[in-house]
């Protein structure tokens, strides 16, 4: 940043005064709208600064910079919230048109199972090998099947249908609508008095919710089955205890708690990748950072769901079953 | 002239034209690409916006059909006023548009056939017989042959997708199309038949049309009026930003001195700004 330019000039671009590449621009938008919001509001905080230097000019310029930056972060939450508004509008006001909702539900839904099945066999197989060795110390082999069944249906189906539905799917979808943002096809719908919105975000987004708890079931459902050829054929545990001990903890309650965090993973994904997509910045460039970005973005979303979600359905839990395990 | 309110969607206007730009001022990042514009397009007239790259042509256009809104100023269409128009409203007056993008702007997902009938699925009052029809007549009309009907965008050539994409701009029989940069990107032949085509368009279906471009054939061949724009930061204080304003054939006449370099595509000054900039890369490399 150029310490002799005047206050309004630092603001005219916060990313830049922020120091380079700001977060937020990662994350969420860097379009006209949210810079602009942001520059008027660091421009209507700060202060002309005097070209005298010292200590006061430092800190006045750190202020600027950070003070446009948390701006700037703000303002894109916003226009974030916004997006999800106008998708939710539109989901409510208007069914998807003919045609739209069948190529993203082949995306999400057909193209994804052999993936998402894959996974989760290794999974499942993984997560015997690892917990194996502990558990034959204190001799609880006979209940690895419990651990297993558990942790994959509360835990890693939902979370890794998830991943790999936000790195398969989440990243075409930011790259499929960054590439039709930069070639003008969005401003082209939109000219032809079609709402972008509703013509690709509504289907992906009906994809997305309504195929991800199939995909979640196909990686519990897989990664089971792995654990139970793992346990049963290499390492010799008793069948009849493995299943046993599997039906003995787990529950439905635990299978439906996977399913409906699927639920949330699904619509975040679907709501990120197309936010991105519509937010891509000029070029190739472009396009391949909204989908890298996309895939972070959701990525990060799905885990930070996922402890408040588990929380919360615990908290649940504890309510309607008081004898059962309590979180706090 | 005009009766103004509160609710501006249904203002009316006396004696207005087709498009009517009020003190239009557009700005990004506090950055200004139009300031205090002023323009009127009557009913029929070819209007061709010339200007370097930069000077807010594209941004112009896009203003018009309400894609960007205005940071000041009144943008109408006919009897509404677009910049404060709500969302519904707009989505359906802009099916009274066309626009031909610079690159077509065809979507990649859809045939041919397709693309062109989208306006027509989109306005939901034809059959299929009579979409499959029409979209027949408007590829035809643009000189394209029934065989590219199930093709997809990436197979055609350049010229090929700017004709499609024109027949999907006069699919509806717009009032008005607004065309960004026709011809650029294409050869001299090429970019005389999309002039032809126009200027076809314009007699068939007696349209208004916004031209952007910055090939002088296309401004004098199909234009009845040209407007140049000048890029705001290369603007002297005061100066407005329409630097000529008249018909084509008035173009070598201009005493302004941008304007007849513009027109006869000569550097200029930027050529000193250019042996400046090596100077001093020269000196910095030196130091």
């Amino acid at each position: 940043m150029n310490r002799e330019q005047p206050a309004g000039a630092v603001c005219a671009d916060p990313v830049e005064a922020a120091g380079g590449r700001s977060l937020s621009t990662l994350f969420f938008s860097d379009s006209g709208s949210v810079l602009g919001v942001a520059c008027r509001m660091s421009s209507v905080a700060s202060t002309p600064r005097q070209p005298s230097g010292g200590v006061r000019t430092a800190l006045e310029a750190w202020i600027v910079q950070w003070g446009g930056a948390v701006i700037d972060h703000v303002a894109a939450i916003g226009e974030f919230a916004f997006f999800c508004q106008r998708t939710a509008m539109w989901l409510l006001r208007r069914k998807p048109r003919p045609g739209t909702l069948l190529s993203p539900m082949h995306q999400v839904g057909v193209r994804s199972l052999p993936v998402v099945a894959l996974t989760g066999t290794f999974i499942g197989m993984v997560l015997a090998v690892q917990s194996y060795f502990q558990f034959s110390k204190i001799g609880l082999e006979n209940r690895l099947g419990a651990v297993i069944n558990m942790s994959l249906v509360r835990e890693l189906g939902p979370v890794l249908a998830a991943t790999m539905l936000a790195g398969r799917v989440g990243g075409a979808i930011a790259a499929e609508l960054g590439t039709m943002r930069v070639t003008e096809q969005l401003d082209a719908l939109e000219a032809m008095g079609a709402d972008p919105i509703h013509y690709l975000v509504v289907p992906r987004f009906i994809a997305c919710l309504l195929l991800i708890p199939a995909l979640t079931v196909m990686a519990d459902f897989m990664g089971v089955v792995g654990g139970y050829f793992y346990c049963v054929f290499i390492l010799g545990i008793d069948k009849h205890f493995y299943l046993y001990h599997s039906a003995q903890f787990v529950g439905g309650f635990d299978l439906v708690v996977g399913i409906f965090k699927s639920l949330f993973f699904g619509g975040v994904i679907a709501l990120i990748s197309c936010y991105r997509g519509f937010h891509c910045d000029a070029g190739a460039e472009g396009v391949g950072r909204a989908a890298t970005a996309s895939f972070v973005l959701s990525f990060v979303t799905i885990l930070v769901l996922d402890l408040m979600l588990g929380i919360v359905l615990d908290v649940v839990y504890s309510v309607f079953w008081p004898s059962g395990a309590k979180l706090f | 002239m005009v009766a103004a309110g509160d609710n501006s969607v249904s203002v009316t206007v006396e004696d207005h034209p087709v498009v009517r730009l009020d003190d239009v001022t557009v700005q990004f990042d506090r950055q200004a690409v139009l300031r205090n514009l002023s323009l009127e397009v009557p009913q029929g007239q070819t209007l061709a916006v010339i200007g370097e790259s930069g000077c807010g042509k594209t941004v112009l256009l896009k203003t018009i059909i309400g894609l960007i809104r205005p940071s000041g100023g009144h943008v109408w269409f006919d009897r509404y006023e677009l910049a404060k128009m709500r969302k519904p409203l707009l989505m359906r007056i802009r099916r009274r548009f066309g626009f031909v993008f610079q690159q077509a702007a065809l979507f990649d997902s859809m045939t041919i056939g397709q693309n062109v009938a989208f306006p027509l699925r989109q306005h939901g009052r034809y059959s299929d017989a009579e979409i499959r029809e029409i979209v027949r007549d408007r590829l035809a009309e643009v000189g394209l042959p029934e065989s590219i009907l199930g093709k997809k965008p990436a197979e055609l050539s350049g010229g090929m997708r700017k004709r499609v994409g024109l027949a999907r701009a006069l699919v509806l029989d717009p009032e008005l199309v607004l065309y960004d940069e026709p011809t650029t990107g294409l050869d001299p032949i090429m970019a005389d038949v999309i002039n032809e085509l126009i200027l076809r368009s314009r007699r068939q279906h007696s349209v208004t049309s916004i031209i952007v471009t910055h090939d002088m054939r296309t401004a004098r061949k199909v234009a009845d009026r040209v407007v140049m724009l000048y890029p705001l930061s290369r603007l002297g204080p005061g100066e407005s930003q329409v630097l000529f304003d008249g018909p084509p054939s008035q173009l070598d006449r201009s005493t302004d001195r941008r304007v007849v370099q513009f027109v006869r595509g000569e550097a200029g000054e930027r050529l000193m700004e250019l042996r400046r900039g090596s100077t001093h890369r020269a000196e910095s490399g030196d130091g």
